[in-house]
């Protein structure tokens, strides 16, 4: 089905998927060289809502960029703003009280758990099935309504502060997200019921663009495409940070590379956050979640600094140069959809078109997250 | 019945009245049985209900430009939609809702759908290569493909049907198929064939239906994760309106068919009281249905499609006729 | 353990009298420290590697590392106007549990940028490539495609350039 066919190379054509485009979620554009159905070659062009993240944050000092990380990936912000944080506290040598530590991991990981119900709801609608959007954004809901409470935002929070967090959190939060547990565990089991033992949507997804661990590697993707693809690969685990050593949970890893493979993933994700949030809460120290120590005016030590995170859409980096002045010398943003996205070109070739676009659905693309 | 002008007028009033209302009201019915799947209101604001949402979004439609793209072909973009409906509207005419309520009983009925079913397909073309648009083009390709693997398998099982009561008339299809749902096609234990294999036929012909339609799982004309919005992706104001009430007429004439032909028309199921209501009772339960898988399932990819066809429904429903036949020599 | 193996390996590209102290710190402000390979405080600085080299040695300590089954994370510039010099930085990790981050750089006069391509040996550096191009307008000499990706398709400025004035 998705061998590459012979052509002559009068009989393609050029077909533009994007910027406006139901598949692209969001202003990608993606030129298919077509013959038919097939796709012989495809270039993707981006940076439609670059907004130039790295110049900002030269521009600006520490605490003024910390709001611009979550204006990267408006699904899965926290995330990045931990890796921003944990940074300018490991080059700073802030030290961060255990309480807030642990409330940020309780919050990251909701954070990953709603991106991710998002990007369920939003690939099976690729897939032609519009139900289970509204269902898994229904549970995403109760995501963002305990955020809201504690964070003040539904989206771009800006919630973690260099050695703390903005503020703690209160009874009530630890009840919903005690009982916010139980009731996803439910919902998965009905997402499998509706939606992963479809046959229809196993046959969509079975044995389509099947990535190889070489592959994955000479383009440096993470998250579920290289887990998919049966490379353990977690930043969580390969090196750990903040305190995810405290936690017992797995990285879900399927060798077959291919669509649903990576949609396994994602949906097994969801169970471990759920069980990191659980065992976060049990564990939750009581304290400050600020650290009492911290300089007035953060300024890094000259020399540079690197720090990975896992994020919900992968591994997430965040390279500093300083120069020991109010704002960073260079600030670059590594962000894991941009090598994820760039597999596409390459991969999709002799493909048929709705095979493609499934399979880039199963990318999990956010489009301002590729751009910056 | 002389066939007089008023008679003939009064038949397509009633036709064009019960398309018309049924394609507004169905659009209704999907959005609030979506809705309720999907566990959100659904359309309530416009009266009570949401009833008045219909009329009102046909008015909105109407208000709207009527843009032809540059360089299309202005004749056949316009002509496309009024073919969408047309067939699908003069299809009303020959079905029989009950013993007496039928617009124009004729012996070929079964013969008269199905040739304007495949006027469909052709109002599909059109729409897609005058757009001038690659997407609509790739979906028109689509789409015809489609109907013509479907298209074939639906007349080979009708055609089983229609050796099982020796007639093309809808009308003498259904009075053979009077009594309890025993005596029906889909389960003829008391029928004239005894044929074991019937549920799958009716199984073969409302899948079949189902693709004829363009529903999902087998919307493949209109694909929007990939297509955008298929054939009708040029199409605004009424043009899109008529494309949209056609795919809902065409379904209302599905339903019909199903009920005609498996499912005992106007009789009742156990045996009493055959009238027009048990007809409508049955052909708004298969609309639900359609409307139920199409919120349930995503959609099959175009060679998953075509193998389906091909394969598995063509060789079963040629198996199901010539036992059919077998069966029909023997007893 | 793979950082002594990597260490090892790329050691090889530097003739021995190069090698500077391990843990000497220095400070990027100050200008171009010479080439060379030097072990960094993992829990400091977030990686362990940090070799420079000349533009010519890239693809050799590339391949290197490609054969060790490390991972492109990205490449990106730094401009050092103060010397008159660009500086490209290439980050390597892996996806084993045998942790080991290397970071290459390699300085080059900021007029003529010129940079060997990578896109040979890592297919996945082509993005980062022409990311680098755009906001650097270092060129980088072999790539396939080197048109603006994140800028407008006809951006004739490098906004990440510290004499960029917007």
């Amino acid at each position: 089905m998705n061998s590459p066919i012979q052509l002559q190379p009068d009989e393609t054509f050029i077909l533009n998927v994007g910027p406006q485009h139901p598949a692209t979620h969001g202003v990608l554009r993606v030129k298919m060289e077509m013959s038919g159905e097939y796709i012989v070659s495809a270039e993707t062009v981006i940076g439609y809502i670059h907004r130039m993240h790295e110049k900002m944050g030269e521009i600006k000092t520490y605490p003024q960029f910390l709001m611009n990380l979550s204006r990267m990936d408006y699904l899965g912000a926290l995330g990045y703003s931990h890796g921003h944080v944990l940074l300018v506290e490991k080059a700073c040598a802030i030290e961060v009280p255990e309480r807030a530590e642990y409330l940020r991991v309780v919050m990251v990981e909701l954070n990953r758990i709603a991106s991710h119900l998002f990007w369920f709801g939003a690939f099976v609608m690729d897939l032609g099935g519009f139900t289970p959007l509204m269902y898994a954004l229904q549970d995403r809901e109760h995501i963002l309504d305990m955020l809201e409470a504690v964070t003040g935002s539904r989206l771009t929070y800006c919630y973690f502060r260099f050695g703390g967090l903005y503020n703690d959190v209160d009874d009530q939060f630890i009840t919903a997200a005690r009982t916010f547990i139980p009731r996803m565990r439910k919902s998965l089991k009905k997402y499998r019921r509706l939606v992963t033992d479809n046959v229809i949507f196993r046959k969509r997804l079975t044995g389509i663009a099947p990535l190889s661990p070489e592959m994955c590697r000479k383009y440096g993707a993470s998250s579920a495409v290289a887990r998919g693809s049966g490379i353990n690969f977690d930043v969580r685990r390969n090196e750990p940070y903040s305190v995810y050593p405290e936690f017992d949970f797995d990285v879900p890893v399927f060798h077959a590379g291919d669509s649903l493979a990576r949609y396994m993933v994602r949906m097994e994700e969801i169970e471990q956050s759920l069980r990191i949030v659980e065992q976060a809460l049990d564990k939750l120290p009581d304290g400050p979640v600020m650290a009492a120590k911290k300089p007035k005016l953060i300024k890094a030590p000259p020399g540079d600094y690197y720090q990975a995170v896992e994020t919900a859409r992968g591994s997430f980096g965040i390279r500093l140069v300083s120069d020991g002045g109010k704002t960073p010398y260079r600030l670059k943003l590594r962000s894991p959809t941009y090598s994820n996205m760039h597999l596409f070109d390459e991969a999709c070739q002799g493909m048929l078109i709705m095979d493609a676009l499934a399979f880039m659905g199963s990318l999990d693309l956010v489009i301002p997250e590729i751009d910056r | 019945m002389s066939l007089t002008l008023l008679n003939v007028i009064a038949a397509v009033v009633i036709a064009v009245g019960f398309a018309a209302l049924n394609a507004a009201y169905l659009v209704w019915a999907e959005r609030r049985g979506a809705a309720r799947i999907q566990r959100r209101p659904g359309p309530n604001i416009n009266g009570p209900l949401g009833l008045l949402q219909p009329p009102l979004d046909g008015i909105k439609l109407m208000a709207k430009q009527l843009t032809i793209p540059g360089g299309a072909d202005r004749a056949l973009f316009i002509a496309a939609p009024v073919l969408a409906m047309f067939p699908a509207i003069m299809s009303f005419v020959t079905i029989p809702f009950s013993e007496t309520i039928v617009a124009r009983n004729m012996n070929v009925g079964v013969l008269m759908i199905f040739a304007f079913a495949a006027m469909g397909s052709m109002s599909l073309l059109f729409a897609g290569w005058s757009s001038r648009n690659k997407y609509a083009m790739m979906s028109s390709i689509r789409a015809v493909s489609q109907a013509v693997a479907y298209e074939i398998p639906m007349l080979i099982t009708t055609i089983t049907v229609v050796m099982i009561s020796g007639s093309m008339d809808l009308m003498e299809i259904v009075r053979q198929q009077s009594g309890s749902i025993l005596h029906w096609n889909i389960f003829p234990i008391f029928g004239n064939s005894h044929n074991l294999l019937m549920p799958f036929s009716f199984l073969i012909f409302f899948t079949c239906t189902l693709a004829e339609t363009n529903r999902a799982p087998f919307d493949l004309g209109e694909a929007e994760s990939e297509l955008v919005a298929g054939f009708h992706t040029e199409y605004g104001s009424m043009g899109f309106g008529l494309f949209f009430m056609g795919e809902y007429a065409n379904i209302v004439i599905g339903a019909c068919l199903t009920t005609i032909l498996f499912l005992g028309g106007w009789n009742c199921p156990f045996g009493l009281f055959p009238g027009v209501w048990w007809f409508l009772l049955k052909i708004y339960l298969l609309i639900a249905t359609f409307i139920w898988i199409r919120w349930t399932f995503p959609r099959t990819t175009i060679y998953g499609l075509l193998n389906l066809s091909w394969k598995i429904l063509i060789p079963l429903s040629l198996f199901n006729l010539l036992f059919t036949a077998g069966l029909l020599k023997v007893f | 353990m793979i950082c002594d193996k990597t260490r090892q390996a790329l050691a090889d590209l530097f003739p021995p009298t190069t090698e500077p102290e391990p843990g000497n710190e220095e400070k990027p402000s100050e200008g171009a420290r010479s080439n060379g390979l030097v072990e960094r405080d993992y829990r400091v600085h977030g990686y362990h590697l940090d070799a420079q080299l000349d533009p010519g040695q890239l693809l050799a300590a590339v391949t290197i590392l490609d054969e060790l089954a490390f991972f492109l994370e990205s490449i990106t510039g730094v401009d050092w106007p103060a010397t008159e010099e660009m500086e490209v930085v290439y980050d390597f990790s892996r996806y084993d549990f045998d942790l080991c981050r290397v970071v290459l750089r390699t300085r080059v006069n900021r007029n003529t940028p010129d940079v060997p391509t990578i896109t040979g040996i890592y297919a996945g550096a082509n993005w980062h490539e022409r990311e680098t191009h755009d906001f650097f307008g270092i060129h980088f000499v072999g790539h396939p495609h080197l048109i603006p990706l994140l800028l407008p398709e006809d951006a004739d400025f490098h906004p990440l350039r510290k004499d960029f004035q917007a």
